[in-house]
């Protein structure tokens, strides 16, 4: 199961580092990632995959959301099937 | 691939854009639980409830975090409460009673079908289950009720439109001490619909099967945002954005109610793309309609820009869902669009022009508030009023009002929650009793006979 994770905020040093190592502990892997500065904001979007996720996924979000908190920074994860639903015909 | 724009501009609609589906409501036939004594049928329907709803609220919780859309509402329909109480005439409340403690027992938000089915005429159970409708919306929590009272095949019940008139005013006097509030959980139909998700409407009709799952989208918030970013088009330009916004929409809600479905082991029913407004700014149909370009909702062209709204609206989800039902298009509750709520206060908004918008909307005279003083053949006048626009134009229409007890033009009547503020509308004061009390049906209109 894949699922896009989203990272928002303000850019600052060991954002990646800090998502990512959360990611590996919980045995989730990533298997895309772009960055970019967008309207003086990082942004982040990675593709992971999920199946082998030590977390369920609702805890999994409620997890990287608290990070985001601890960073200072917005953390999404949404199962990729609503982005595909809403952009692919 | 994704691009990233795609990706933020998905969570800036749920983050900036109130985007959100509004309820999952779960269809409950509840025809093979009647039994031959009110007390036993209520026993089974509640049993059938709990039993078939268990998950409801769980399964909506956890589809919300996974796709990252909150998910406003839980919700269940049944089968038209009248016939269940067919059998135990004057005991309808025993019913009711096991309705409402089986919604609060699985944890949704309301459970909707309190309702009977009198357009073309009205059973004695039918008359004594609409007489116990008052009493019941006094004293339950979760319970909406609903009659339908006429449809372009039958024509319209002018005699269930009297007792209606009656019904809301008794309603009101019985929930005074909570401004009426009673009546802000029934609505009157013409061709109501079987398959509605929203509130107060919904029932679960009976060419319905056992379990569904119907879900409504809301979203008048990312029709506002999408218009604000072509300040210039023409107006065909205009409806084509509202219609890829309806698309996009409508694809989340499906996407939910076939999860849905799936997890909690019931069939498929319909996605309802309905623009539903709620009382916070950045969430109104009002707002849409004056971002189009009328200075204030309720202003003349109020009607053509609706009329183009409801139809890009309806347009975007048809293509985005296999199975498009119940209301889907804009509703225009004035209590619950702060943009409705505004201009009614400055005197724009008038219940005329409501009543023209309701001919080119999906929905009617919704959430609206009116002198507590107000005559009850007038309140069905009114109704008379809506029901012709539907039967005409083979439409849904409906009325939900609110006789504010002890409240007069000027004054303003506070719901909370969804249901929001209203400042109470004039009434026209001109009798229509003579009209009303003449009673029977009214024809069906010649399109109303196609075979």
């Amino acid at each position: 199961m894949k699922s896009i994770i989203t990272v928002i905020g303000k850019d600052k040093a060991g954002i990646i580092a800090k998502v990512s190592t959360k990611l590996a502990d919980n045995n989730i892997n990533i298997e895309d990632i772009s960055q970019t500065i967008m309207q003086n904001y990082f942004t982040m979007v990675m593709l992971v995959e999920i199946s082998n996720s030590k977390l369920d996924f609702t805890n999994l979000v409620c997890e990287m959301k608290a990070l985001g908190e601890e960073i200072g920074v917005d953390v999404y994860v949404q199962h990729e099937d609503v982005f595909n639903s809403m952009h692919k015909i | 691939m994704l691009s990233n724009n795609e990706i933020l501009e998905t969570i800036n609609m749920v983050k900036e854009e109130h985007f959100d589906v509004r309820t999952i409501t779960m269809g409950i036939s509840l025809l093979p639980c009647i039994r031959e004594s009110a007390e036993k049928t209520a026993d089974a329907v509640y049993d059938t409830i709990c039993k078939r709803a268990e998950n409801i609220v769980k399964v909506g919780e956890e589809l919300s975090a996974m796709y990252g859309v909150p998910i406003v509402n839980k919700r269940i329909s049944i089968t038209p409460a009248s016939l269940l109480t067919a059998n135990f005439v004057g005991e309808e409340i025993v019913l009711a009673r096991a309705l409402d403690r089986a919604a609060k027992t699985v944890g949704v938000d309301f459970l909707g079908g309190y309702s009977a089915l009198v357009h073309k005429s009205m059973t004695a159970a039918e008359r004594s289950f609409i007489n116990s409708i008052p009493e019941v919306l006094a004293t339950t929590d979760k319970l909406c009720s609903s009659v339908n009272v006429g449809t372009t095949r039958s024509g319209i019940n002018l005699d269930a439109i009297k007792l209606i008139g009656e019904i809301i005013k008794k309603s009101a006097d019985l929930t005074a001490d909570k401004d009426g509030f009673g009546c802000a959980k029934f609505v009157v139909f013409c061709n109501a619909v079987e398959d509605n998700p929203f509130m107060a409407g919904a029932f679960h009709g009976i060419g319905e099967g056992d379990t569904v799952i119907n879900v409504g989208v809301s979203g008048p918030g990312v029709v506002h945002h999408a218009l604000k970013n072509v300040p210039d088009a023409d107006i065909t330009e205009v409806a084509e954005v509202i219609k890829k916004t309806a698309f996009k929409i409508t694809r989340v809600g499906q996407l939910i109610a076939k999860e849905a479905a799936k997890r909690l082991n019931a069939e498929f029913g319909i996605v309802d793309l309905s623009l539903a407004p709620t009382p916070v700014v950045g969430d109104s149909v009002g707002h849409v309609l004056e971002e189009m370009g009328i200075e204030t909702v309720g202003g003349h062209g109020t009607t053509a820009a609706l009329a183009i709204l409801n139809d890009a609206v309806k347009k975007g989800g048809t293509m985005a869902s296999p199975r498009v039902g119940g209301l889907s298009g804009a509703f225009i509750p004035v209590s619950e669009d702060i943009g409705m709520i505004e201009s009614t206060a400055a005197g724009v908004l008038t219940l005329s022009k409501l009543e023209a918008m309701t001919a080119v909307c999906s929905v009617g005279i919704d959430m609206v508030a009116v002198p507590g003083d107000t005559p009850a053949s007038t309140i069905s006048a009114m109704i008379a009023d809506e029901m012709a626009i539907g039967m005409v134009n083979s439409k849904t229409t409906a009325v939900r009002v609110i006789p504010v007890p002890g409240k007069t033009v000027g004054d303003y009547v506070e719901f909370g929650g969804l249901l929001g503020r209203a400042p109470i509308m004039q009434v026209m004061n001109v009798s229509a009793e003579k009209f009303i009390n003449r009673g029977g049906k009214i024809p069906a209109p010649i399109h109303g006979n196609k075979n």
